[in-house]
């Protein structure tokens, strides 16, 4: 996986995590140039598009779309549900999470997308282990 | 002290947390930039303060600023305090600050390598987890270095949290500091059978990406993959496997047999999609398409699992109402088209259902598919399925999308699939009608395509053309449909250049001669006068055989009437061509007054036929005597003229669109001295290849290949359609035709039956009508006789027999600069046997021969101290002498030796035989090896000296004056890292025996204290199979070869060669270089010539070889080569 991105539906970024290594000017300017693509298709049309030598994987769920790059000979359906178990996650910890909760705790996202995917592959198909980390590294920072 | 640590306190709370800061920008929607920079100012002014918490509190700020795009790349060294802070809780927040704001050319990054050494040994499992989450995000490879050994330990680690993090973040070590794969492979192949199913599943996903790298050093863990494949049940792991499998298969073709079982059951059990996807995908597609699909074909997977079962499968996908599904499917159903087409195109139904989908994705997909499903027998209904999709589609991309499709699938390869041309022309004149396309340009060329190569349907293209340009006005009412208006340009030519088909040319010449003509785009207006004038020509002609002669008066009148408002035409082209052909006109109607008779005269000036001419044909015109082709025009330009000014740019302008012909005159004499040059030279020529001496007859008389039997349209019905055509009753027309082509076909083959029963020949099948039986209504004029396989139809030249001439474009330039010079291909490490990886390189070596032949020619030149290069345009059918010649050293004695002491590496590359193009056509007894020499020491190499023992047979060219056993010096040196590329040219007396020849090559390495003198032995081999080039031949030119009776015979049988026919017959073509001349069921003949022009003909069955060729000792050599490439799979 490339990078994956959060972003709403009024075109805000919401969140992002780059596993290639990229210029600052051509994040944005990939950022932007999705958003614009993704944003303008129906919700009727497929999850899938071709952009420039890569794969984009995008799903939205209420006003979110998150969006994944992947390469040509990745898998589109798995990253689909990658997609979706971080969504459950998110739903899991926040609690039936909207797009609020994770403007408010953007680096609990982060910290969630973190132990779920580490340089861009599965670090744990279990959703319990990943809860179970996060649970306790958040205890941990309440003790201090 | 207390008071200090209270204020601080208190100061807290008046800072601004991330929340606040989140909240403040949505409340000042308006100011949002102001209200940022003052947050940044308050978060530099709380970086300044010594409290911890505070400054982690800006940090987290900082790094939500960031993601909005303001730069924070000042307070990266902010960011490595925090990072550093003993508490988790800041500790946290500052490796996400460093994971979402650093790269590479971060340069605090360097300070962090201790404090990251720390954390990674610290007891707290979560200090280490953050630590590694963060690396694996900014791992640079000054990091990886210093801490793979760390990561090492922590692969092993008691906790499993630990453990999997750790060894996904090897991967990223591995990609930037790969010296570290070596020693930590051991450790992460044991993780494949961790007992956490989280590692294993992180061992799975890094050795899997691994080996999608480079497969190759990862067959040896098949069998424990093989394994956990049939054990595990977590379907994430599962697809991962399943494409590292997809990698390895290639290489190994007998893994694909034991995965069929699992891989079945897998596709027949699963309910997970992305499992079943990833199934298909790997086993049909990644197999059949890696870099060398004639290798993979003989992969026995995919035999075995028939590809009925996938496409079935694939099927259900895209019957799913999940749009997502059946995108998928679609896209697998593309790539597995281009291996399967039969098992495919029984599904066309499903497909067309696909084009009537909302998603425009899914749409566009189907059309790609659609292009690889058509056949003689469904284009037109497809196409007329299309056709109505136009009619309805919304939005011009997609409605251009649909025209572009219709006319690829009609025009692909040569207008393959065309039976009516008739039809083909009336869809293109009704997608002349299509609003505001911009693809007027490519109907265009294709009515002038169609019109110019089936002569057969001249006659109705130009009434269909005239209908056009009577209705112009409809194509050019409003300015949106400009783009149309491009279909005019062809109309008007075809009208012009064909106009003896016309029933009423008056009647166009008024058309064309409109008032309103003068709002077309210049470029038309210019062919509209030009062909005006032919018209004209063609109207005298007919006018004048009458007795009454004001009527041609009256033609020329209406020409002098209506050209003066070309004259004025602000377009150079309109105005030039307008004034001088009005003047023409003018004089005629003065000869006309004087009752002198002048159409023959007017229409001698556009006589003449156009005919196709090979693309090789250029080769064939003798330089003119007095023409230099090597001496300057102007003189060189300076070295200092920027690159981009290539000839490529000249080359380009002489191809404008839809180019007119060349016309030159050249009086009779010359033409005919040049037509028996032409014939001296096929006749010396080896690659011309002699078919049968009658068909080459018809040829060289007729250069239209007029043996190609046309055959006639037999309708009951009259075609005459008015007005314009509707391409639908084809459908119908065609159906009829086929019938009675069909009880024809039986009658004849009743005949036949009874006429004899040769053993040669094809057999017909009087069964249900198969694809071959539809014979073509029309035929498309294609140079046969000498069509090299790559030639495709823009490359055809069309002129004038009457001026049998070719112009040739010389262009002086400057000479090759070095970073011109070949591209030099690194290479991997030695592999002296060769992998069949390196054969896909050989493929792609091949564009560059042409910039090797000039390279050559260079060298050439520069021993005449004339630098010269000769464009491309003259020789624009070098290509098709290129074949390869693989000469391979498989084991290099000398070289692993070589390895320790200099890692020197000394790779042979699949070798290229390049034939000199001035007048050494005939030599077959030149060889040229290329060598790549690769550097892979830290010395600095050079006075490479290369150098091989001749035989009697074989002996390196060496430069005159050089003694028979002096090596030959490699005109460069090498700093470390380096490669470069050598070639080397061979002389070789008889090519009927393989040989090897043993060679030394001598070089000094040089440090930077000392050099030494290092000598490495080599062998190359010559193989028999290496002489020979793959050559096209046509099976009555090859009947005819058989019968001749002068060719020895010899058979060779298959054993144990255990693959589908035609995977034997591309392994024969791949590996040995022959061409299949035609395939009957599992039997099948197969032509190829050597270099000195012997025939080798094959019968291959599938368990035997039948050989015929001139030579037998070579003959028998070429069929043990060919036994060892079987007994070797």
């Amino acid at each position: 996986m490339h990078f994956m991105l959060l972003f709403s539906r009024q075109g805000k970024l919401r969140l992002q995590k780059w596993y290639t290594a990229t210029a600052e000017r051509d994040k944005k300017k990939m950022v932007r140039e999705l958003m614009q693509i993704v944003l303008a298709r129906k919700p009727k049309m497929c999850s899938f598009l071709e952009w420039r030598d890569l794969k984009i994987v995008y799903k939205r769920y209420a006003s979110l779309y998150f969006c994944c790059a992947i390469e040509e000979q990745d898998n589109e359906l798995i990253t689909l549900e990658v997609i979706h178990r971080f969504v459950e996650l998110l739903d899991k910890y926040f609690g039936s999470v909207c797009e609020l909760d994770i403007i408010f705790n953007f680096e609990k996202a982060y910290f969630i997308l973190d132990e779920f995917l580490m340089g861009g592959e599965i670090q744990d198909t279990s959703k319990k282990s990943v809860l179970k980390a996060i649970e306790q590294a958040d205890l941990l920072q309440e003790f201090h | 002290m207390a008071l200090k640590i209270v204020k601080g306190s208190i100061d807290r709370m008046f800072d601004k947390n991330l929340q606040d800061l989140v909240r403040g920008i949505r409340n000042h929607k308006e100011d949002e930039a102001k209200y940022i920079s003052t947050c940044i100012d308050e978060i530099k002014q709380e970086l300044k303060q010594d409290n911890i918490a505070v400054k982690a509190n800006a940090v987290c700020k900082l790094t939500y600023l960031q993601m909005l795009g303001y730069d924070v790349s000042w307070a990266a060294f902010n960011i490595v305090e925090v990072m550093s802070s003993s508490k988790f809780t800041y500790k946290r927040i500052g490796y996400l600050a460093a994971s979402q704001c650093f790269h590479e050319s971060t340069d605090v990054i360097m300070l962090t390598t201790n404090q990251i050494r720390k954390d990674l040994s610290s007891p707290n499992q979560y200090d280490t987890g953050v630590a590694l989450t963060g690396l694996s995000c900014f791992v640079t490879p000054d990091l990886a270095r210093d801490l793979a050994n760390d990561i090492m330990t922590l692969m092993s680690h008691t906790k499993p949290y630990i453990r999997k993090k750790a060894v996904l973040i090897m991967y990223k070590v591995f990609l930037k500091y790969p010296e570290s794969l070596r020693p930590a492979f051991p450790r992460l192949k044991e993780k494949l059978e961790d007992p956490d199913p989280g590692v294993q599943s992180a061992a799975v996903n890094v050795i899997c990406e691994l080996a999608r790298r480079n497969p190759k050093n990862y067959l040896s863990l098949a069998p424990l993959f093989f394994k956990l494949m049939t054990s595990s049940t977590n379907n994430w792991v599962l697809i991962k496997i399943i494409k590292l499998f997809g990698a390895l298969t290639p290489l190994e073709p007998r893994l694909g047999k034991k995965l069929i079982e699992p891989l079945t059951n897998l596709i027949h059990s699963t309910s997970a999609m992305s499992l079943l996807y990833e199934c298909v995908n790997t086993v049909y597609i990644d197999v059949n398409t890696p870099p060398l699909p004639s290798l993979s074909l003989s992969l026995c997977l995919y035999l075995s699992l028939p590809p009925q079962l996938c496409v079935q499968k694939l099927r259900i996908l895209i019957e799913d109402s999940d749009q997502n599904l059946k995108y998928l499917g679609l896209l697998a159903m593309s790539k597995i088209l281009k291996t399967h087409p039969k098992s495919v195109q029984s599904h066309k139904d499903l497909i067309l259902q696909c084009l009537d989908d909302k998603d425009e994705s899914i749409r566009l997909r189907a059309l790609d598919l659609l292009y690889g499903m058509v056949s003689k027998k469904n284009l037109m209904e497809i196409v007329k399925k299309l056709m109505l999709h136009v009619d309805k589609a919304e939005g011009t991309t997609y409605r251009d999308e649909l025209l572009t499709k219709i006319i690829d699938i009609c025009s692909q390869s040569n207008y393959q699939y065309i039976t009516n041309f008739e039809w083909y022309i009336s869809i293109l004149v009704e997608l002349t009608r299509l609003e505001g396309t911009r693809h007027g340009h490519l109907i265009a060329s294709q009515m002038l395509d169609v019109a110019i190569r089936v002569k057969a349907i001249r006659g109705f293209a130009v009434a269909q053309m005239a209908t056009l340009l009577d209705n112009a006005h409809l194509l050019t009412g409003n300015m949106q449909r400009m783009g149309i208006c491009e279909v005019l340009y062809a109309a008007a030519w075809i009208c012009g250049e064909f106009s003896e088909h016309l029933e009423n040319p008056m009647q166009t010449l008024e058309a064309m001669l409109r008032p309103k003509v003068a709002t077309l785009p210049g470029h038309i207006q210019a062919v509209y006068v030009q062909n005006a004038a032919k018209l004209f020509a063609t109207v005298l002609k007919s006018q004048e055989g009458n007795t009454d002669s004001t009527a041609a008066q009256e033609t020329s009148q209406l020409m002098i009437d209506r050209l003066p408002l070309f004259v004025q035409s602000a377009n150079l082209e309109v105005q030039e061509r307008a004034s001088c052909i009005l003047q023409l006109v003018k004089y005629i109607q003065k000869l006309q007054q004087k009752d002198v008779e002048v159409a023959e005269e007017v229409s001698a000036l556009f006589a003449g036929e156009l005919n196709p001419v090979a693309p090789k044909a250029q080769k064939k015109v003798p330089v003119p005597e007095g023409l230099d082709l090597d001496s300057w025009i102007n003189e060189p330009p300076s070295e200092s003229e920027s690159e981009d000014e290539q000839p490529k740019a000249i080359f380009a302008k002489e191809e404008p669109k839809h180019s007119r012909p060349r016309r030159e005159e050249v009086d009779e004499k010359e033409l005919a001295k040049r037509r028996e040059a032409r014939k001296q030279e096929q006749a010396n020529n080896p690659f011309y290849i002699k078919a049968s001496p009658s068909s080459q007859k018809v040829y060289q008389e007729a250069p239209g290949v007029e043996h190609i039997p046309v055959v006639q349209i037999d309708l009951s019905v009259p075609l005459k359609v008015p007005g314009l055509p509707m391409s639908d009753q084809y459908v119908k027309l065609e159906e009829e035709r086929r019938q009675k082509e069909r009880a024809e076909k039986k009658k004849k083959e009743k005949k036949k039956r009874k006429e004899k029963r040769s053993g040669r020949g094809k057999k017909h099948d009087s069964g249900p009508e198969s694809e071959e039986d539809i014979t073509p209504a029309h035929q498309v004029d294609i140079v046969t006789e000498e069509m090299p396989e790559w030639s495709i139809i823009t490359s055809y030249i069309f002129i004038k027999t009457k001026s049998y001439c070719v112009t040739v474009h010389v262009c002086s330039s400057r000479p090759l600069a070095d970073s011109e010079k070949l591209p030099v291909r690194s290479h991997r490490a030695a592999e002296a046997p060769k992998s069949p990886t390196e054969d896909g390189d050989a493929t792609s070596q091949e564009p560059k021969k042409k910039s090797s032949k000039e390279k050559r020619e260079k060298k050439k030149d520069k021993d005449r101290d004339r630098k010269v290069r000769i464009s491309t345009g003259l020789f624009l059918c070098l290509l098709g002498n290129h074949s390869h010649l693989i000469l391979v050293s498989s084991g290099l004695p000398g070289i692993n030796k070589c390895i320790q002491k200099s890692k020197l590496v000394f790779c042979f590359l699949p070798l290229t035989k390049v034939y000199d193009i001035q007048g050494n056509l005939q030599d077959g007894s030149q060889v040229v090896v290329s060598v790549i020499f690769e550097n892979k020491c830290d010395s600095f190499l050079k006075s490479m000296e290369f150098n091989v023992l001749d035989s009697l047979n074989s002996k390196l060219q060496r430069p005159e004056g050089s003694g028979p056993h002096d090596g030959l010096t490699v005109p460069f040196q090498l700093p470390p890292g380096v490669s470069n590329e050598a070639r080397f040219v061979f002389t070789v007396q008889s090519i009927i025996m393989p040989q090897k020849l043993k060679g030394t090559l001598t070089f000094i390495v040089k440090n930077e204290d000392s050099s030494t003198h290092e000598k490495l032995d080599f062998k190359l081999h010559f193989t028999c199979t290496s002489y020979l080039i793959t050559t096209p031949c046509y099976s009555d030119a090859f009947a005819k070869l058989l019968e001749s009776g002068d060719l020895k015979c010899s058979s060779v049988r298959l054993e144990g060669v255990n693959m589908p026919f035609h995977h034997l017959l591309a392994r024969i073509c791949f590996h040995h270089h022959f061409s299949v001349v035609e395939r009957i069921d599992s039997c099948a003949s197969m032509y190829s010539r050597s270099i000195q022009g012997h025939h080798v003909c094959l019968l291959v069955k599938t368990v035997s070889i039948d050989a015929k060729c001139d030579e037998p000792t070579l003959l028998g050599n070429v069929l043990d080569e060919i036994k060892q490439t079987f007994s070797q799979c």
